[in-house]
């Protein structure tokens, strides 16, 4: 006996399970980085001053750069997705490709920032501000590092799946692309509350 | 799936890492019982050194060490997993006429996860200084300069979250997308009822003290400051951080998870309560329909009330007036499903076998424990009560003479379904009457020694303050009652293991019950897939003694 609604969706809740599944785990992630927010507000209003005096300037020029770079990623994994929609799994591999290596890029701009951080003493322990930078980007980049390793599995060997059970593989890149699109999203908060605001 | 029914599965496959939900369900019954006797154990010596403090059985920081541990042994490591986990994984596919769990291998990824969690949280014993010893609720700043067991403790946590979440994404699919044909939300029984409310707050309380835990982390190990306020004097010295964070930061975050934590705690045992009770009863439950309602919107409140533990903290008066005011309404759904409870048994031919009896201990015990809660829930009484032996008490009548005899009932009640036998009656009995005995032994006079302002958290158990002498003496009376509470779970993990191989013989439908996991399957059940024929529901879940019927009960199944 098979597990029901993996591959097809049930008539009553128009899901099938992974979707739902995905769409609860994203709502924890909410709460996650929700908390983190928070924490953030409550640290700000309890500082006479934001950011702490002494802090150094962050580069808004690379946030922006690396913002537009994940919203583009954004795109390409919604193109993968359709292009197997479309019954292209070449389309699906060109446009997958795009958003790996935007992925990518991402991480290299963030390194960079961060050795040029690092490289001047500037830690987490610095000040309050400092910490909060840290922590809140390195856990959104251990998120991108996640997104990525399930997306090139997919996009490799992951891919096969396309010849023995394409409905089965066509979710899982639906459900890729809504945690990437979430990964986007908590960069797209965290690009003004940190670097703007 | 198809396949493995017909391979002869290896030993590591079938009963260690195993993908079927009943194994990992029994899994996590066995690992949690295993810890919820490990915290026992721990809060006996505690007891001993509370009643004979000239002996210094344990020094001071191993007594704190092992007060954060017992806490956070019963609550992470042993109550939830074994309401959720095994009851949870074991039960609800059962109930809903699902083969197994919607992700079989998520299921057994969250129960090694926990287990990994929990070696993590053992290993904190052996840390320099000992384990975690800021108490289970970890305040900073104490937990920030505190020694290392904190950080093995802030691990182990991160596990058990992961796990949770895991397990709570599982089993809110599983009873979304697996119900069987025919069984519509309405005609859920309660106890699948209680385990989705359970699983939402899992899924949404826990992920903020994760957050909180990352935070704690690196305030400890990378030296962030965002529980600590500025210039922070600790042993006569300003602390080298720079300061600008904010110890009360940590409350809250906790606290947002730890008052869900209590409904996750208090809501899979009513669902429990409540099968048992039907069963018994030989009659419907007492406003289903309420009970489901009254869940739910227990479920949504206990999102806001979390800042009821912070009163004393000094956060204005503003929001001690909205704290306690949404505390005193989530009274009422908790009211209206003791209610109905209640009110189920009115008419009932009752059988008073041992899990019932469990179940009817549950409710008065479960009813001192939260109109106790009354006093603490308002923010003026609260002042004088705050952080004494009356909160203690409180708590534990709502958990352990609560949420652990419906534990136990419900362990009474299903283990003819999981092993094939039955327990004991006659040992079950002598099980259930010691322990209700011993349980008011050892919470009643805590109330007292409460209202008389004993602090708790005391290695001496309050000698050191004169005002505590007229009730001293309570501290040896709880210990002995305490020794006498271990004594009696002895019957009950002798009659446990005896009946695994002498019991009674058990029918599938050992209890006469109308749900679908009596049923429609065997005793234990087939191994992948639980039923030869996957069922079609007809009916409600309770459909005891309906009138113009000439049978006693009618199978949800029964078309």
């Amino acid at each position: 006996m098979d597990i029901p609604y993996t591959v097809s969706a049930r008539k009553d809740t128009g899901l099938y399970n992974g979707k739902l599944g995905l769409w609860l785990f994203l709502a924890s992630e909410v709460m996650l980085f929700g908390g983190l927010f928070s924490a953030l507000v409550l640290i700000r209003v309890g500082n006479a001053v934001w950011p702490p005096a002494g802090t150094p300037e962050l580069n808004v020029a690379l946030a922006t750069f690396n913002t537009a770079v994940l919203i583009t990623s954004s795109v390409t994994a919604i193109l993968s997705w359709a292009s197997l929609a479309k019954k292209d799994l070449g389309g699906f591999k060109k446009y997958m490709g795009i958003t790996i290596v935007c992925g990518f890029i991402f991480l290299m701009a963030k390194s960079f920032e961060y050795y040029g951080k690092l490289s001047h003493g500037v830690v987490p322990s610095t000040n309050v501000f400092m910490g909060v930078y840290y922590t809140m980007t390195f856990l959104h980049v251990l998120h991108v590092i996640g997104g990525l390793a399930v997306m090139i599995y997919l996009w490799g060997p992951g891919s096969k799946m396309w010849h023995t059970n394409p409905g089965r593989f066509s979710n899982r890149i639906e459900c890729t692309g809504l945690y990437w699109h979430f990964v986007d999203l908590v960069w797209i908060f965290l690009f003004p509350v940190l670097y703007l605001l | 799936m198809s396949d493995h029914a017909h391979h002869e599965e290896s030993f590591l496959r079938k009963y260690v890492f195993s993908i079927d939900h009943k194994v990992i369900g029994i899994q996590y019954g066995i690992t949690s019982l295993i810890f919820l006797f490990l915290g026992f154990s721990l809060m006996l010596v505690m007891r001993y050194q509370l009643a004979y403090p000239g002996e210094g059985i344990i020094p001071p920081d191993v007594y704190n060490s092992f007060g954060a541990m017992h806490g956070t042994i019963m609550i992470f490591l042993g109550v939830v997993p074994l309401a959720v986990g095994a009851f949870g994984n074991y039960l609800v596919p059962l109930q809903v006429g699902a083969i197994d769990m919607a992700f079989p291998r998520l299921n057994m990824m969250s129960y090694w996860v926990y287990f990994v969690g929990g070696v993590v949280m053992l290993l904190g014993f052996f840390a320099p200084g000992g384990a975690a010893s800021s108490g289970w609720t970890s305040y900073p700043p104490l937990s920030v300069v505190t020694t290392t067991g904190q950080t093995i403790w802030l691990i182990g946590m991160i596990f058990l979250i992961t796990s949770s979440l895991l397990g709570s994404v599982n089993i809110i699919v599983t009873i979304v997308q697996l119900r069987a044909e025919g069984l519509t939300y309405m005609r859920m029984p309660f106890f699948v009822w209680a385990q989705l409310i359970t699983s939402f707050l899992l899924l949404l309380a826990f992920p903020p003290l994760e957050a909180a835990g990352v935070l704690q982390l690196m305030d400890r190990v990378a030296g962030t400051s965002f529980f600590m306020p500025s210039g922070l004097v600790v042993s006569g010295e300003v602390l080298p951080v720079a300061g600008g964070g904010s110890p009360l930061l940590w409350q809250h975050l906790f606290w947002f998870l730890a008052h869900p934590e209590v409904y996750v705690l208090i809501l899979p045992a009513m669902g429990i309560i409540g099968e048992v009770i039907a069963n018994n009863t030989r009659k419907p439950l007492w406003g289903y329909k309420s009970l489901v309602f009254a869940s739910f919107f227990l479920g949504f409140m206990s999102f806001i009330v979390w800042a009821h533990h912070m009163f004393m903290t000094g956060m204005g008066t503003a929001i001690s007036s909205f704290f306690q005011t949404t505390t005193m309404i989530i009274s009422i759904p908790s009211v209206i499903i003791l209610t109905a409870l209640m009110l189920s048994l009115w008419g009932g031919s009752i059988r008073f076998n041992t899990p019932m009896l469990f179940a009817l201990a549950f409710l008065p015990m479960f009813g001192i424990g939260g109109l106790t809660g009354l006093p603490l829930g308002l923010a003026t009484s609260d002042i004088v009560l705050h952080d004494t032996y009356y909160v203690i008490a409180h708590f534990h009548y709502v958990v352990a003479p609560g949420t652990i005899f419906a534990l136990f009932a419900g362990i009474y009640y299903w283990y003819p379904k999981i092993t094939g036998r039955a327990m004991s009656e006659t040992l079950g009995k002598i099980h259930f009457f010691g322990s209700f005995i011993c349980m008011n032994g050892i919470f009643f006079p805590m109330l007292i020694q409460g209202l008389h302002g004993m602090n708790r958290r005391m290695y001496d158990g309050g000698a050191t303050y004169q005002f505590n002498a007229p009730v001293l003496y309570l501290n040896e009376v709880i210990t002995i009652f305490a020794v006498g509470l271990a004594v009696f779970q002895l019957v009950f993990i002798i009659n446990f293991f005896l009946s695994l191989k002498a019991g009674e013989k058990a029918e599938p439908n050992h209890w006469q019950a109308t749900t679908i996991e009596w049923t429609e399957t065997t005793s234990p059940p087939l191994g992948h897939g639980n039923f030869a024929k996957v069922p079609t529901v007809h009916r409600g879940p309770y459909e005891y003694s309906v009138p113009g019927s000439d049978v006693d009960f009618i199978p949800q199944a029964q078309a």
